[in-house]
């Protein structure tokens, strides 16, 4: 053994071991992010428990949720650590029993058994539903017969979504515009009063346009109203629930149910699918802890194209100047030292100098000056899309820069003096072919700026995400992007809805399933920036020589 | 060729509309030469806006004050009766005051006109005989009369509007009643009262008296007149062989301390009025000082007692050990030797100003220990008294000769200087001086906390114990797949290392605060048998493996250890974690967690350093890793094989002569991790905790500059003191990761030069 440390071979093994903990460390996450992340969409099994305690016995149908080792100190012999197993029981039902989730002893559960007939309803609010399905009343008609209860409720849900589906337009789009277009005449107004230009005549135009709009308003609320009012008569089921109470559901708050317990394979994928579906494109539910996702999709996406916008011509432009025109000399080298070192500048301070610049000094004038008619109600003196995107446009730019300038040196000097040599000018040389040639490093910069972009949240904290929007900042109303609009963000949908959120341990599926969007799309992108970037290199080698 | 050809070609190549465009590219070509270049250097100058945009918010902080004569006028009322309180209304257009012998005049700052002209409700045939203010900034005042009773009053400013023109007019309320108080039982030469929230104390004495009385009330809002009636509570009588010129009541109406002239004091707490204490005897100034003037600071917790000597020292009760009470000298501000002939203290901060006998206005701030500004009204005249206006932005200054001026003053930032910054700060209510962050308080009144060194503290330490975790592993593998991993491993290895850095901190943070630090509090032996066994299970694995014979060995050549790693490791981590329980019923009676904090007393916060250490190491890895890989893999390869030609081995080869070579790049390596460590946010801020301290405990949590930023900055008035403390702390950031960062790259570029010719 000394002859063999002394070679030195256990640091070889160290070494090599140390390779392997970082793997291990990254598929481990990589991996338990999409366990816990997929097995939210699963309809799992729910189960019967009896439970006997000292304070209470009591029977639960729920799902296993998590396990952990409680230990605490023995009453009879103080001094003495006692160790429990404990298992993280979701009973749903949280405005019945006050919460959903319970800590329960394991050797409390007298007996555990598949809970047999037993539904589980998605609700609008409060969660989730588990019970059992007893009858169905509809129009004053009551039905016993399970199978033919399960048919009828999935037509009254069908129903039940299509209703929302015309509500959900009608409130977002159509009253949504009205309530829009009656802003704008109100600013308009005052922006016409501030410049003394208001005549009656005017008066009484906006007058008219005001009470057509709310003459259309009135319509569309008869309309909603009797649109409610269909909903509130699709029926009403009877549960029972574990511990035989009865209880009366109204279908309008139900957005699914499923009998995990009898559903086959099939079905559960099928099922899990539809869950995914749901996830991406529905809207958040009871403060971002149920729902879906597609406000934070829409935001992250609208963001990230917006600095997109901002950071390619920037970076490019800053790039190709350094490069083709720049002197080289030692300013210039301080100037690239410096730009590569604001790489590494921690992201909140970029996103202090978005709030301080560009939301408090810049979108502060620019409200003295466009609209003034609209304050004190800032438009742009206040975090919105347009500031996130400069500030993360900020953040990436020296990424951009770095890139594009790599891929700039890259061009052999021979392809650039035999353009000038056949007559074209600088222009058309940096234009025609050493631009084409740095399209892959550009996009590679572009990427990473992209990925970085979307998974940063310290900064967007500052400067535009909230963790709810009414409104998506695309949408049906002119101008479509509305730049001076809050949005949300996946990655900071992560952080609310696990830090912030009232119910914790309701949100955290949610949340791994958040993680798992998130991480797959920047995984995605950055692997794609490596494969352009090898591509790349492949491609030059031949260059070279 | 044909003559059309030529004269074609000729007239493409010379004609006119060759002519034009070649005018025409050389144009775009200079525009553009000029458009991209302009472009260029301002987007390289927006970039830097940053730094020059911090710097300027931070700036205004450590500017010192601006005073302004606004007006000058006689002293209203005239200088017969002296003054004993000055009241200011916010816009500063109206001021009244108030004289020892009970009349109230209000007047305009602006050119003396008497707006108001009252006396105090004196029953027939009784004196004036003391004053005193009950609360400074709301303008609430006592009067002592000779009989011994006690009347309280309150100025108040009403606002109006009209004709749209604000009208301010003063008024004299008499909250209580305009019936004196009877409170003792000889005249009231001394009075001090003090009325928070439900309770008002009231504090007499008399000349030539040894007797101090002390009256409380309960106040009561009656159900019919919404009136406040006061309603007697306790009363009770200090005897002492000491005459007081002063008594001083704090806010809390526990504190009583009775000042004489030569600067003897008593000490007495009175939380039970019916058995007051006598805690202390001590001397407040020094033995060759007369105190000529004594003062609450806003807050009513710090005295001020201004000397002859022009010295005006800062006391505060102090809390010990033993829990006891006892008054301790903080601080002094001193100017020139000339007496102090008045104090002006600030109504929303910490703030002071200095009258002397020279005629010397100077403005102090008391935390953080500054000297603002010094003016001086005239030649030899005294100040008699000082009041600031209600948002610290002027002040009334009345001199001896009888001239009232009317200052502005601009001083938006005096809290802020190198010491309260850095340097500990003896803060009201603390025992000792302590370096400590509160920005914000429950209170109006509360002393602003602005240290940043326990947020750097903290920012260091979460920033070393996470490289505690990442550097050995990074610089470990970067060794192994640089130098001993075969090329095809190394194509799949290294872009799955790197991709950690793509990883969103978000997610990272809320694993580590959800799920890690939970886990870890549970597990806490494991993870520390972690630390044992994995290094010797790989040693004893390695040993194991060269004792098999060689026709295995040769199975997995040296380039593919890492791979034959992977169960191995895995089974030693999972192997150590399961030890947790064992451990913890060998050594630690059962819990390790309650072990820690029972038997050895080291407090323990779930989210905590060794999270922190684990979850940001993790993420630090990548970046370490990374550049230390390209400094080992560009090691020139003839050395190698120079060395391995002599006969060393492959670890000899890479202590010997890889490390030296590539050790520059290693340490531009740690350093951009260290960078990255200092400003990474979402992690600390979600697996941290974020509380302040400063303590290198690796079982408790910190609070980094950047999770500071990312917690208060929302949150924070623009422009005001704590909003530039904030930029100040991210000027801070910059500054560090810019230094580190560039102290990186400088010994990369050498080493790159050095190295690249070999």
């Amino acid at each position: 053994m000394k002859t063999w440390m002394s070679k030195g071979e256990h640091w070889v093994w160290f070494s090599a071991s140390a390779v392997s903990i970082a793997v291990v460390l990254v598929f481990g996450l990589l991996l338990m992010i999409s366990a816990r992340g997929l097995s939210h969409f699963w309809p799992h099994s729910i189960y019967e428990f009896k439970v006997e305690q000292a304070t209470e016995s009591a029977v639960y149908t729920a799902e296993i949720h998590n396990t952990r080792v409680r230990v605490f100190e023995d009453p009879q012999n103080p001094g003495v650590s006692l160790r429990e197993n404990q298992i993280l029981l979701k009973t749903a039902n949280r405005e019945i029993y006050g919460l959903d989730f319970r800590w329960i002893p394991e050797n409390a559960i007298t007996s555990k058994r598949l809970a047999e007939g037993l539904s589980v309803f998605e609700r609008y609010e409060h969660g989730d539903m588990y019970a059992v399905i007893e009858a169905f009343e509809v129009n004053g008609e009551r039905i016993d017969d399970l199978v033919l209860v399960k048919d009828r409720m999935r037509s009254q849900l069908a129903k039940s979504h299509q209703i929302r589906q015309e509500l959900r337009h009608i409130e977002r789009g159509l009253i949504g515009n009205i309530n829009y277009q009656l802003e704008q005449l109100r600013f308009e107004q005052r922006r016409l009063e501030q410049r003394g230009q208001l005549t009656e005549q005017i008066i009484a135009d906006f007058d008219a346009d005001r009470a057509r709009l709310n003459q259309e308003f009135s319509e569309l609320e008869t309309v909603r109203n009797e649109l409610y009012n269909q909903l509130s008569q699709l029926g009403t089921v009877i549960v029972s629930l574990a511990d035989g109470a009865e209880r009366r559901l109204g279908l309008d708050h139900v957005v699914r149910f499923w009998q995990p317990n009898e559903m086959h394979l099939g079905e559960k994928t099928a099922f899990f699918f539809g869950s995914i579906k749901n996830f991406l494109l529905d809207d958040p539910r009871n403060a971002n802890t149920e729902g879906g996702v597609f406000p934070a999709i829409v935001g992250t996406f609208t963001m990230v194209i917006l600095m997109t916008l901002f950071v390619m011509p920037m970076g490019i432009l800053a790039a190709i100047y350094m490069r083709e025109y720049a002197k080289e000399g030692p300013v210039l080298k301080l100037v690239r030292i410096s730009i590569n070192n604001l790489a590494g500048v921690p992201s909140i301070v970029f996103g202090i100098f978005g709030l301080g610049f560009f939301v408090y000094v810049l979108g502060y004038n620019i409200d003295q000056m466009f609209y003034s008619h609209v304050l004190p109600n800032p438009t742009f003196g206040t975090p919105g899309l347009l500031w996130a995107a400069l500030t993360m446009a900020l953040l990436t730019l020296p990424v951009v820069i770095v890139s594009t300038d790599e891929g700039l040196s890259r061009i052999p000097r021979s392809l650039r003096e035999g353009g000038l040599a056949l007559g074209a000018t600088k222009l058309e040389v940096i234009l025609r072919i050493v631009l084409p040639m740095t399209t892959p490093a550009i996009m590679t910069g572009l990427i990473l700026a992209i990925a970085r972009a979307a998974g940063e949240v310290a900064p967007l904290m500052l400067v535009g995400v909230v963790k709810l929007v009414s409104e998506l900042p695309v949408n049906a109303n002119p101008p479509f992007v509305h730049l001076d609009q809050k949005f949300m963000h996946l990655g900071f949908h992560i952080f609310d809805a696990g830090f912030q959120s009232p119910n914790v341990e309701a949100a955290q599926p949610l949340v791994y399933a958040t993680s798992l969007l998130l991480v797959l799309v920047i995984v995605t992108l950055n692997l794609g920036a490596i494969m352009i970037r090898n591509r790349l290199r492949e491609k030059y080698k031949s260059l070279e020589h | 060729m044909s003559q059309l050809a030529k004269d074609n070609l000729n007239e493409a190549l010379t004609g006119q509309r060759s002519k034009r465009r070649l005018l025409r590219r050389r144009i775009l070509d200079h525009t553009a030469k000029y458009g991209i270049s302009s472009g260029g250097i301002g987007i390289i100058f927006a970039v830097f806006l940053i730094m020059f945009f911090l710097i300027y918010v931070v700036l205004p902080m450590f500017v010192s004050a601006d005073i302004d004569k606004r007006t000058e006028m006689l002293v209203p009322g005239g200088i017969d009766q002296s003054t004993v309180h000055y009241a200011i209304d916010d816009y500063k257009e109206v001021g009244v005051r108030i004289t020892d012998l009970g009349q109230i005049l209000g007047f305009s700052t602006e050119n003396a006109d008497v707006l108001l002209d009252e006396r105090v409700p004196v029953p027939v045939g009784t004196q004036i005989t003391s004053f005193t203010l009950v609360d400074e900034p709301t303008n609430r005042f006592a009067f002592g009369l000779g009989d011994g009773g006690v009347i309280l009053g309150q100025i108040r400013f009403e606002l109006t509007y009209p004709d749209g023109q604000r009208v301010i007019t003063p008024v004299v309320d008499w909250p209580f009643g305009e019936e004196p108080k009877a409170i003792h039982d000889g005249p009231v030469d001394r009075l001090a009262v003090r009325d928070v929230d439900e309770r008002m104390m009231i504090v007499a004495q008399s000349n030539f008296s040894d007797k101090v009385s002390i009256q409380t009330y309960t106040k009561r809002t009656s159900f019919i007149s919404d009136e406040i009636q006061l309603r007697p509570r306790a009363q009770s009588q200090i005897s002492t062989d000491f005459v007081a010129d002063y008594i001083m009541l704090a806010r809390n109406m526990r504190d009583l301390v009775l000042v004489a002239r030569d600067g003897l004091a008593r000490y007495y707490q009175i939380s039970n009025i019916e058995q007051p204490e006598l805690l202390q005897q001590l001397r407040v100034v020094r033995p060759d000082e007369t105190i000529t003037t004594a003062k609450y600071l806003n807050g009513n917790t710090s005295m001020l007692f201004g000397t002859d000597k022009g010295r005006v020292v800062q006391w505060f009760p102090v809390r010990d050990r033993n829990n006891d009470f006892a008054l301790q000298e903080i601080r002094d501000f001193s100017r020139s030797e000339q007496p102090i002939t008045a104090i002006g203290i600030e109504g929303t901060r910490r703030g002071l100003a200095l009258g002397d006998n020279d005629g010397q206005f100077n403005l102090f701030y008391s935390t953080s220990e500054r000297h603002l500004k010094g003016v001086a009204t005239g030649l030899q005249d005294p100040i008699n008294f000082i009041r600031f206006a209600p948002r610290e932005n002027g002040a009334l200054v009345e001199t001896q000769s009888g001239r009232l001026i009317s200052y502005d003053i601009h001083n938006p930032h005096p809290q802020i200087s190198f010491s309260s910054l850095w340097k500990k700060v003896w803060y009201e209510g603390y025992s000792e001086p302590t370096h400590t962050w509160q920005s914000t308080g429950a209170t109006d009144d509360f002393e602003g906390k602005m240290s940043l060194t326990p947020l750097t503290f903290g920012t260091i330490k979460a920033a070393l114990y996470s490289m505690l975790f990442a550097v050995p592993i990074a610089i470990f593998a970067a060794i192994y797949t640089a130098f001993f991993m075969d090329k095809k491993t190394r194509q799949w290895i290294k872009p799955s290392v790197e991709l950690i850095e793509a990883l969103p901190t978000v997610i990272l943070g809320f694993l580590a605060g959800l799920w890690l630090a939970p886990y870890m509090e549970a597990n806490l032996p494991g993870f520390f048998a972690i630390v044992f066994v994995v290094p010797i299970g790989i040693l004893l694995f390695g040993y194991g493996w060269s004792r098999l014979p060689e026709k295995i060995r040769l199975m997995v050549p040296i380039g593919r250890r890492a791979v034959l790693m992977l169960p191995v490791v895995i089974f030693l981590g999972w192997f150590a974690l399961s030890m947790s329980v064992p451990i913890e019923r060998m050594f630690f009676n059962g819990d390790m967690r309650d072990w820690l904090t029972n038997s050895a007393g080291i407090d323990f916060d779930q989210r905590n350093a060794m999270v922190i250490g684990f979850a940001m190491g993790f993420a630090l890895i990548p970046t370490i890793f990374s550049v230390a890989e390209d400094a080992i893999y560009s090691v020139p390869r003839y050395l190698v094989n120079g060395s391995y030609a002599l006969g060393a081995s492959g670890w000899q080869t890479m202590v010997g002569v890889v490390l030296p070579t590539a050790s520059p790049g290693i340490f531009s390596a740690v350093m951009l991790g260290f960078g990255r460590g200092v400003g990474e946010t979402m992690i600390v801020l979600m697996a941290s905790g974020n509380t302040p301290l400063m303590d290198v405990n690796i079982f408790e949590g910190m609070r980094t500059l950047a999770a500071n930023l990312a917690v208060e900055m929302a949150e924070t008035e623009v422009d005001s003191t704590h909003y530039r403390v904030l930029f100040l702390s991210g000027l801070v950031l910059f500054i560090f990761t810019f230094f580190f960062n560039t102290l990186a790259e400088i010994v990369r570029q050498r080493m790159r030069k050095k190295y690249g010719s070999l």
